[in-house]
């Protein structure tokens, strides 16, 4: 079987985000109000053979984990469904 | 001055590794470029990671570094408590492959920081300040993105308080947490380290600050 998956990296919570922050200044500077908690991320999107949809993501979370990410500063966040 | 001699790891995108084997050949010691795809460190007494951007930087600098098949030769000869020496983007793949604790992140407010900085020697226990002296002072250029050091606070606290800070940035240009410019092993063997002393090795260059590193870091040589 075929899938579709999307790997979010993110900043984890408490490691400051200099570009989220820069950006969020820009959206109050162009003049919208009500915008905060700009977070800046990576998704990485991949096609993944596998027998099932667990076997997909055991295998997405590992690489997510072991190359995708480093747990010191970043989460990763997995999506995985049938391409 | 000796006949040991250290090979300079060379991956794809690392641009310093002629500068390190430079200053290491004019104080006497011979070096061998050690190309990622390796295996074998030719029986070398020291390692050095230099300065660049290996495979690019792409996904986050080093990470894709720490998988090239000479790393794990790199972690055998760190056990071995031999000294290796990785220099700013060799730092971030020591950090990347857990042979140093934590991780460098973008510097605050996203600089580029291409500068003299001063630096205070915070530990002689490593194997790149073992001559040096404690509360020395060293102009060392830094030129770095990702120079932020950062770590959880059970990692800040054993490094302070286990000696392992090497060097402290007198003012902190990046972020970095107890403004760490370089950090060492458990064992000393090992430190990684944002300056770059190789570009403080000659009068030429407007400092020779760099020469204490390696001559301390030559005295290490197993």
């Amino acid at each position: 079987m075929r899938f579709q998956a999307k790997v979010q990296v993110w900043l984890r919570p408490g490691i400051a985000d200099p570009e989220g922050h820069t950006v969020s200044e820009a959206i109050n500077a162009l003049g919208y109000s009500g915008v905060s908690t700009v977070r800046m991320g990576k998704i990485i999107s991949m096609i993944v053979e596998a027998e099932s949809k667990e076997s997909a993501t055991a295998k997405v979370s590992e690489i997510a984990s072991t190359l995708l990410s480093n747990p010191v500063l970043e989460d990763a966040l997995i999506q995985i469904e049938e391409a | 001055m000796t006949g040991k001699s250290v090979g300079i790891l060379v991956f794809p995108g690392s641009n310093c590794e002629y500068d390190v084997a430079s200053v290491l050949e004019k104080m006497g010691v011979k070096t061998q470029l050690i190309w990622h795809g390796q295996t074998d460190l030719g029986g070398v007494s020291g390692l050095v990671l230099p300065g660049g951007f290996a495979h690019g930087d792409y996904l986050r600098p080093g990470a894709i570094a720490r998988f090239s098949p000479v790393m794990s030769s790199v972690i055998e000869f760190a056990e071995s408590g031999r000294p290796i020496l990785g220099i700013c983007n060799g730092f971030q793949v020591l950090t990347e492959a857990k042979l140093l604790p934590g991780a460098l992140q973008k510097n605050a407010r996203l600089k580029f920081l291409c500068q003299e900085a001063e630096l205070e020697v915070v530990s002689t226990r490593s194997s790149a300040t073992s001559l040096a002296e404690t509360g020395q002072r060293l102009k060392l250029p830094i030129n770095h993105f990702e120079g932020n050091y950062t770590c959880d606070v059970d990692t800040l606290n054993e490094l302070e308080s286990n000696n392992r800070v090497v060097l402290r940035y007198v003012e902190n240009p990046n972020g970095s947490m107890n403004s760490i410019a370089g950090i060492c092993s458990k064992e000393g063997n090992v430190v990684g380290m944002m300056p770059h002393p190789e570009r403080a090795s000659d009068d030429l260059l407007g400092s020779v600050d760099g020469l204490q590193i390696f001559k301390s870091y030559i005295s290490n040589l197993l």
